[in-house]
């Protein structure tokens, strides 16, 4: 939003993107509650989902989070509780800092680092750190259990996920995630301007790579060992309750979109359209309209990724957590290694 | 040993003392851990107590008691009809088949038997209640292990089933139908046609799960070689039902044994595995659920006519003497051996549950198990706790 | 040779009593052997005769109940209760008998194995190391009936609070609900006007 408000003091900048930062993380979280958790998934499971809060449960989010907010903030008694309050809060602030470099448009960004790619990773590993101090601030043994196996999965899980990246990086020619965008829409496969060159088509063993590590990161199934509420009834959050276990739950899927609009991004040609259909040349000649269009296109790559991580979310059984760790290791790492090395090896020869 | 000069010898030593330092240093506390009474995987109230090593189970041990309710004691105190209600609730996903063995021994002892028709019919209900139980295993093991879908499709297909067995009984749960010397009714009318129907959709309901769980790699890697019971050792703890033929031994009361049911009257396959893993013992439940459909349907068809209630005096008096009758129920072998004294009630009733044997095998199998193992274990041995406390 | 010779034979004079009904095809055997021989019994079946198959072990108290059935009409004079213990099948010369059933998962045959267990000491050999799964059975019949099984490892309670006093199966154990209660239920099996008893036979 915010090139085109550069003439305005800086104050209300300011107020603009914390506003800006908030319905970007709170509109997808709600969405993907709504639209995939309570309906989506429960026609794939022959169930009708929220009826009764609104025209067919379209308030029911609301509901939920005006329950959750009327609830007692617990904790238990031998919890470290400054700590234990604070665990959400960070996991929730990796996701709002992962917001900040997003691109929505050509001059709709937050901030538009140079090194974009490698801030969005750092920052996304931030919320390690939340869940490994609520499962040990929590003095639950689940509690504890759930948070060793996330922190030994997040970290596992980061490597594939960096070296996914660095193909797209290298085809790229940049770390800027606007020049990922631009490179993608106005590049051409063989000579064909068409499409542009989404990199889905050509990294996508790197694309598959970053999805499954997306869904690891993201602690879902069949990568959901920190929750696991069959073996460890929450992980680390068994014990929050309350609006601290809201922050959880809003920034889970809170962080789903942002990886699935950081994924559209680096794999899909994010906001933009080809730029040979409506003859741009570069990121200057593109019309004023793509700030509007640009973040409902971006909004729908999102859907469409989130879709996929809640359908294999929702069909897959869980992995344990060695073999968690041996497929990341012995599979996709040394996947990834050879994905690189093929991309610059093309890249030299082209 | 060569003789080692004492620089070398202090070496040898100080190096030997450094790897036992290091040894006693990585060695980790323990940890225990309470699984249940109050736990999602547990399904009732089973506590199982482990000692961990990081993740690893070095010694567990379930903890049953949290639901005894002394049915042998307070069958002790009831008419022969009256131990129906109670034995119902022992397992109570499959209740009707609790009530078979029991109904059936006290025939046994006063020396009469059920008409053809009644004993159709106590197999239908029999089968449908092993179809209403283990369907909604086969989707709970999805929750088990992290698949979260199963499970609506399992209580969207047995609701099927519930209604068949309620149509018939009048109770979903607990029919408390079955009388010594027949059966309480006749079927009810349509019940023929909508219980073939019923019959189609789970095997559809069978094919549904078979695609999306047992053909799934991470379902195979959660349960191919996990909680391994070798054949002699299932056979010393007495397992039975799914967990005894997932083993490898080829043995099914149902057709194993003469009793007056209809079994024996229709041509059916028993289901074994000789891995004797997880897998095997799921893998033979849903073969199981299967066959079971194709037995209600092939019984529909040579379904006799006549009365259901054999002639038996007002007041029930067993004769003295013991009985132990066993059928093969949804969860294995559920016996009862019933002493009568020749008065209205028992003298004393054992009852022998499969879930009691089939778990007490557990703190031999959970040794050196990862955490999340004890769960896949415990959902593939499938336990009821009502069946394990009685 | 019929199974029922077969284990008589190779349990040899440890066979105290031997019992065998039902119809051809299907018979049902139980064997009373010598309280000392309880143990040996199962190691022998199982390795020469093939009893593999442990079913269950509990036991049972022949002493007919003094509180009776709790079904009497509380108003009325109780009569008195014949408390001479009479044993089931196979005799007996003990109140308390152990009994167990073994099975050959080949010929699927089954035979009850019954044990006096000494009144004075309640005491008898463990399986445990016949047969693993009898460590539940044993445990439990222990605290329901408190015998007590040498050589059985762990004989805690597995139902019942550590402290719980008093054996619930015994018959002197009362069943209190029964006791400051009257059933219920007793209008049912009260005799229908007429002699209800000689409507319809078994036969």
């Amino acid at each position: 939003m915010l090139g085109l408000i550069a003439g305005i003091p800086y104050w209300a900048q300011s107020l603009l993107r914390v506003l800006g930062g908030i319905v970007a993380v709170l509109l997808p979280a709600g969405t993907i509650v709504y639209v995939f958790l309570f309906k989506m998934m429960s026609f794939m499971q022959s169930r009708l989902g929220p009826m009764e809060a609104g025209p067919f449960g379209s308030l029911q989010l609301f509901a939920e989070v005006g329950k959750w907010l009327q609830k007692e903030d617990l904790y238990p008694e031998r919890a470290d509780k400054f700590i234990f309050k604070m665990a959400p809060l960070i996991v929730l602030s990796s996701t709002f800092l992962l917001v900040a470099v997003v691109p929505f448009g050509p001059d709709a960004w937050f901030t538009n680092f140079e090194a974009g790619v490698f801030y969005a990773l750092a920052v996304s590993s931030v919320s390690v750190l939340g869940i490994l101090i609520a499962g040990w601030a929590s003095a639950n043994k689940y509690s504890l259990l759930g948070g060793l196996r996330g922190a030994g999965q997040l970290i596992a899980y980061e490597l594939p996920m960096v070296l996914a990246v660095i193909g797209v990086v290298i085809q790229a020619d940049t770390m800027n995630l606007q020049q990922i965008v631009v490179a993608q829409n106005a590049g051409s496969i063989f000579g064909w301007d068409g499409l542009g060159n989404p990199y889905i088509l050509t990294q996508f063993i790197g694309f598959i790579i970053f999805m499954i590590a997306v869904q690891a990161e993201l602690t879902q199934t069949p990568f959901d060992m920190p929750i696991a509420e069959s073996e460890l009834v929450s992980g680390y959050m068994t014990e929050y309750s309350g609006f601290r276990f809201l922050i959880f739950f809003i920034s889970e899927f809170a962080t789903a979109g942002v990886f699935a609009l950081i994924a559209s991004i680096l794999f899909l040609g994010g906001w933009g359209v080809p730029f040979s259909w409506f003859g741009w040349t570069s990121i200057d000649s593109i019309d004023n309209w793509m700030n509007v269009v640009g973040p409902l296109i971006m909004f729908t790559k999102m859907m469409l990724l989130v879709f996929v991580i809640m359908w294999v979310r929702f069909s897959y059984p869980r992995f344990r957590e060695d073999q968690l760790q041996r497929f990341a290791w012995k599979v996709l790492i040394p996947l990834s290694l050879v994905n690189i090395m093929a991309t610059s090896v093309l890249k030299v020869a082209f | 040993m060569t003789m080692l000069g004492d620089r070398q010898q202090l070496a040898y030593i100080a190096s030997q003392a450094a790897d036992a330092r290091v040894n006693v240093e990585l060695e980790t506390e323990g940890m225990t851990l309470n699984i249940g009474p109050q736990h999602p995987a547990t399904h009732g109230t089973l506590r199982i107590i482990a000692r961990l090593d990081g993740e690893q189970v070095v010694w567990a041990e379930p903890s049953c008691g949290y639901m005894h309710r002394g049915y042998e004691k307070l069958t002790e105190v009831r008419t022969f009809p009256q131990v129906t209600a109670l034995v119902n609730r022992i397992d109570w996903l499959g209740s009707f088949a609790n009530e078979v063995p029991f109904i059936l021994a006290a025939e046994q002892l006063m020396g009469i038997e059920a008409p053809p028709r009644a004993q159709w019919i106590r197999t239908i209900l029999f089968e449908l209640s092993r179809i209403a139980n283990v369907s909604l295993v086969l989707g709970d093991l999805g929750v088990q292990l992290g698949a979260i879908t199963p499970v609506f499709f399992a209580f969207r297909d047995r609701e099927y089933v519930l209604n068949l067995i309620e149509g018939a009984t009048g109770g979903r749960f607990h029919p408390n139908f079955d009388r010594i010397g027949g059966l309480k009714d006749d079927l009810p009318a349509g019940f023929i046609d909508e219980t073939r129907a019923v019959m189609r959709k789970m095997r559809k309901f069978c094919d549904e799960i078979e695609g999306l769980l047992f053909g799934n790699e991470i379902f195979e890697a959660r349960t191919r070689g996990i909680g391994v019971i070798p054949r002699d050792v299932a056979l010393q703890y007495g397992l039975s039902g799914a967990n005894l033929r997932g083993s490898g031994v080829d043995w099914d009361l149902r057709r194993d044994q003469k009793l007056p049911m209809a079994w024996d009257k229709v041509d059916w396959k028993v289901w074994t595995h000789p891995d004797g893993d997880s897998y095997a013992r799921c893998w033979i439940r849903l073969q199981e659920v299967r066959e079971s459909t194709l037995i209600v349907e092939k019984l529909l068809d040579s379904l006799p006519s006549g009365p259901v209630m054999a002639k038996v005096p007002r007041i029930i008096k067993v004769p003295e003497g013991e009985a132990w009758v066993s059928t093969e129920n949804p969860l294995g072998e559920m016996g009862y051996y019933v002493v009568s004294k020749g008065e209205l009630g028992p003298f004393r009733v054992k009852i022998r549950s499969a879930s009691f044997n089939n778990i007490s095998i557990v703190p031999w199998l959970l040794k050196g198990v990862y955490v999340p193992d004890i769960i896949t274990i415990l959902a593939s041995l499938y336990f009821i706790l009502g069946d394990i406390d009685r | 040779m019929s199974s029922l010779a077969e284990i008589t034979a190779v349990l040899g004079d440890a066979v105290e009593e031997s019992f065998e009904k039902g119809p051809e095809g299907n018979v049902d055997t139980w064997v009373r052997v010598k309280t000392s021989a309880w143990r040996d019994a199962a190691s022998v079946l199982r390795e020469k005769l093939g009893y593999d198959y442990f079913c269950f072990l509990s036991a049972i108290d022949w002493m007919p109940s003094p509180y009776g059935r709790g079904e009497e009409d509380p108003t009325a004079e109780r009569e008195p209760i014949d408390s001479t213990i009479r044993q089931g099948y196979t005799g007996g010369a003990t109140r308390m008998q152990v009994f167990a059933r073994l099975v050959n998962h080949r010929t699927h045959h089954g035979v009850t194995l019954k044990a006096d267990v000494p009144d004075d000491s309640l005491t008898i050999d463990s399986w445990v190391g016949v047969f693993a799964g009898a460590n539940w059975h044993e445990r439990e019949t222990h605290e329901m009936f408190g015998i007590t099984f040498a050589g059985h490892p762990d004989l805690r309670n597995m139902y019942l609070p550590t402290d719980f006093e008093g054996y619930p199966l015994r018959k002197d154990f009362p069943l209190l609900a029964r006791i400051v209660k009257p059933w219920p239920g007793i209008v049912d099996v009260e005799p229908l006007p007429g002699g209800g008893d000689e409507e319809g036979g078994a036969e």
